[in-house]
């Protein structure tokens, strides 16, 4: 016997916020009225669920995500020096996108690439072994890169 | 071996080694190896994490069983030219022996392995994770069949029982005895769940053993499903892990294209259906009551055991969990016997553990070693000891709800007992070398945070207790302690540890616990002295110039991301106290002839190393 299809549909819905989350980068109110209706729920039962896992966001991200880790190995290898470092140099607290939307900045936990520590990831690319210089020129590079692009946009 | 003798490649694919570009790599090495035309002497192999994730990228060459560590793009030509070509390995890429500085060409060889015992992890970086066949060659299914064609489930259960396989998510419960009481309890629709919601920091073995032999996990959720008699099985993988849910996805495509999941599997009356969960991100989800409300869709709150899952689980049906490790293990246990198992480790802990160990280690990686190693060989023997030649200070086992144990108990052996005894718990796998430069306070409130965050809130002593726990650290870690702190930090320890409701809670305060118990005098310096010992405490240090070794080169203006440092060419380089947020970036990227920057305590005069 299968579980009822009340319960099976009910335990499709952090898939579906993932599926959401995916498509449009985080998960804007009207997605939630839109799911609460296909599923029968409340909006209030969709944002109970939906605020406790962390990897939802209700806002949107900012062009380029970076992520720092905070798991131990990248702690103890000096995760948390770069992150204040990161924090200053791009003038936004974690959590949280800078005002002209260019950058949002999140502390992550674990990775698992804790052999690389401490490891940052910048728009879904990992890099390992990171170091303030590696940053610091990486910050150099995207930034160049966007001026570039919007150079070339304005011709 | 004879320049013409066929060579496999094997080229690791891992999450370690593809942030080192191994994807890259192998293309390029594809490329080259159709540029010398040398295609029919050659296969290339992509395989899973071989757990020397720091060495990445990992290249091995069979048969003569070569590694290749760190390997470059502009390597390649040279591997395939000389090698794979004419048969001769490229002495200059061998792996080197930090502490020897002895070049060593063969896998078997390096320490790193040569000191391992690979159980669980045996098929890893061995085979292909994404071709069935590969597993199968090595006696993979074998279990299954063994088990739905011979067996009956009680017999399957006698054989776990028998192995003493203890379960490797950290507790520790016996798994062939969770598998009898899943079997035992009444109720025609029974689950089996795999937790791989590895989210402990600094733990990455369910990553890698998903991503490396994602069918050796399947194969022991077939099996634990036939031994209770489950309908259906649940994977609960970490979001975090995309390349492991990838994998485990394909692995279960081949394995129901060829019958081996799904109707009567084998031609017996065994059916199963799989099904994958992603988490979404909430620690707690690693508890067992609270990972079974996710995947009903619910916020991932533990409740009160009893009843435990193997009653009531998942929708109230009785449910085995069984962490990742546990079932790959009991995948090979059922094909090669339970002895295969027993036969290694302890008398109370039997078979091997396996370990994230990462930190501040020489040689960081996977490794999988007999239960009752001493930590002194998994330290030193395997990890060859710690890096820059630095003081080993203290380990950490357990993630947040484990402990700190000192440098003096190097000679423990690691086992489920031992480390209990010490204070921490084996846990799922993490274990963090510290050494002198880690303040104990300042990890003692890393991992207290992080449990704080991530309190789920449902019960006081967690919820409340952490948070007063973690600003009573802040205050100390600010210079701002008194004496009666630590009294207060105890006593809160045991009201959280005693008083909360799953194991976030309860194993919340071990890392203070542990803390107090071996390094309380660095609490004492903390509040009495207003001194870091380690240096790390930002409140209590100051970043200075020394203008006898500044070499005047600017690195640390350069870099400095609060533009708090002022100076030029022949004039002083200085730090403005006021500006500086203690970042520590003009501290890393002083060239080391000059160290110029140093640290010092805010509180004493004169400046110190």
């Amino acid at each position: 016997m299968l579980e009822p299809s009340r319960e099976a549909l009910v335990s499709e819905l952090i898939s579906s916020l993932q599926k959401i989350q995916l498509r449009l980068g985080y998960i804007p109110q009207e997605a939630i009225r839109w799911l609460a209706e296909e599923m029968h729920l409340s909006e209030q039962d969709i944002y109970g669920v939906a605020t406790f896992y962390k990897n939802f966001r209700f806002t949107a991200p900012g062009k380029h995500q970076v992520k720092m880790c905070m798991g131990t190995a990248c702690f103890v290898q000096g995760g948390e020096s770069l992150l204040s470092a990161t924090t200053e140099r791009l003038g936004v607290e974690p959590g949280k996108t800078t005002e002209d939307g260019r950058y949002s900045l999140e502390r992550v936990a674990c990775l698992g690439c804790c052999a690389l520590a401490p490891v940052s990831v910048v728009d879904e690319e990992i890099h390992g072994k990171m170091n303030q210089r590696k940053m610091s020129r990486l910050f150099v590079q995207i930034d160049k890169k966007d001026r570039e692009e919007k150079k070339g946009k304005s011709k | 071996m004879t320049e013409d003798s066929k060579r496999t490649v094997f080229i690791c694919r891992g999450t370690g080694c593809e942030s080192s570009k191994s994807d890259v790599l192998h293309k390029i090495l594809e490329e080259e190896i159709k540029k010398q035309k040398i295609g029919k002497k050659v296969e290339i192999k992509k395989t899973g994490c071989h757990g020397f994730c720091q060495q990445g990228p990992i290249i091995a060459i069979e048969p003569e069983g070569t590694f290749y560590a760190m390997v470059k793009d502009s390597d390649i030509p040279k591997i395939v030219e000389s090698h794979l070509s004419k048969g001769e390995p490229v002495q200059d890429l061998y792996y080197v022996e930090p502490n020897t500085g002895e070049k060593i060409p063969k896998y078997d060889d390096i320490p790193f392995y040569s000191h391992q015992h690979r159980l669980i992890l045996r098929n890893c970086g061995e085979i292909d994770p994404e071709n069935i066949d590969d597993y199968i060659e090595r006696g993979g299914y074998d279990g299954l069949k063994r088990a739905i064609t011979e067996m009956t489930p009680e017999e399957v259960i006698e054989e776990v029982v028998n192995s003493g396989l203890r379960g490797r998510g950290g507790a520790g419960f016996p798994t062939g005895l969770k598998w009898k009481l899943g079997r035992n309890a009444p109720g025609d629709q029974k689950y089996v769940v795999c937790n791989a919601d590895e989210g402990d920091p600094g733990a990455f073995m369910d990553r890698s053993l998903l991503e490396a032999d994602p069918h050796s996990v399947l194969e022991g959720m077939l099996i634990a499903s036939y031994a209770i008699s489950a309908s259906d099985a649940y994977i609960y993988v970490r979001h975090e892990y995309p390349l492991a849910v990838e994998r485990f996805k394909k692995a279960l495509e081949d394995s129901t294209a060829r019958g081996l999941v799904g109707k009567n599997i084998l031609g017996t009356k065994f059916s199963i259906k799989i099904h994958i969960k992603e988490g979404a991100g909430a620690f707690v989800c690693g508890e067992e009551t609270a990972l079974l409300a996710s995947i009903e869709g619910k916020r991932g709150m533990p409740r009160p055991r009893p009843p435990y899952p193997t009653e009531s689980g998942l929708w109230g049906k009785p449910t085995v969990l069984n962490n990742t490790k546990s079932l790959a293990a009991t995948s090979a246990i059922i094909a090669k016997g339970a002895e295969w198992f027993s036969e290694v480790g302890t008398e109370k802990s039997k078979g091997t553990a396996v370990f994230a160990l990462t930190g501040k280690v020489e040689n960081s990686g996977l490794v999988e070693v007999p239960m009752g190693a001493t930590l002194r060989s998994i330290i030193y023997d395997i990890g060859g000891g710690i890096q820059d030649d630095a003081e080993f200070k203290a380990v950490q086992t357990g993630g947040p709800s484990g402990g700190c144990v000192p440098a003096d108990k190097i000679d423990m052996p690691v086992d489920y007992d031992s480390l209990t005894q010490a204070g921490t718990i084996m846990g799922s796998g993490g274990m963090i070398v510290m050494d002198e430069t880690t303040c104990m306070v300042d990890i003692a409130r890393y991992f207290l945070s992080f449990a704080q965050d991530e309190s789920c809130g449902k019960c006081a002593p967690c919820r409340i207790g952490t948070l007063q726990m973690l600003e009573t650290l802040d205050k100390i870690k600010a210079g701002n302690g008194e004496p009666r702190d630590i009294e207060t930090l105890a006593e809160l320890a045991i009201t959280v540890k005693e008083g909360s409701l799953c194991g976030l809670g309860q194993g919340a305060p071990n890392p203070i616990l542990t803390t107090l118990r071996y390094f309380l005098v660095e609490y004492e310096e903390h509040i009495n002295d207003k001194k870091c010992r380690a240096m790390v405490c930002t409140d209590l240090i100051r970043f200075e110039v020394d203008e006898k070794t500044c070499i005047y080169c600017g690195a640390c203006k350069r870099i400095c991301p609060a533009n708090a440092i002022t100076g030029e060419k022949d004039v002083m380089y200085v730090i403005d106290q006021d500006l500086c947020i203690k970042c520590a970036a003009c501290f890393e990227v002083c060239p080391p002839k000059a160290s110029a920057v140093v640290k010092a305590s805010a509180f004493e005069k004169g400046g110190a190393k």
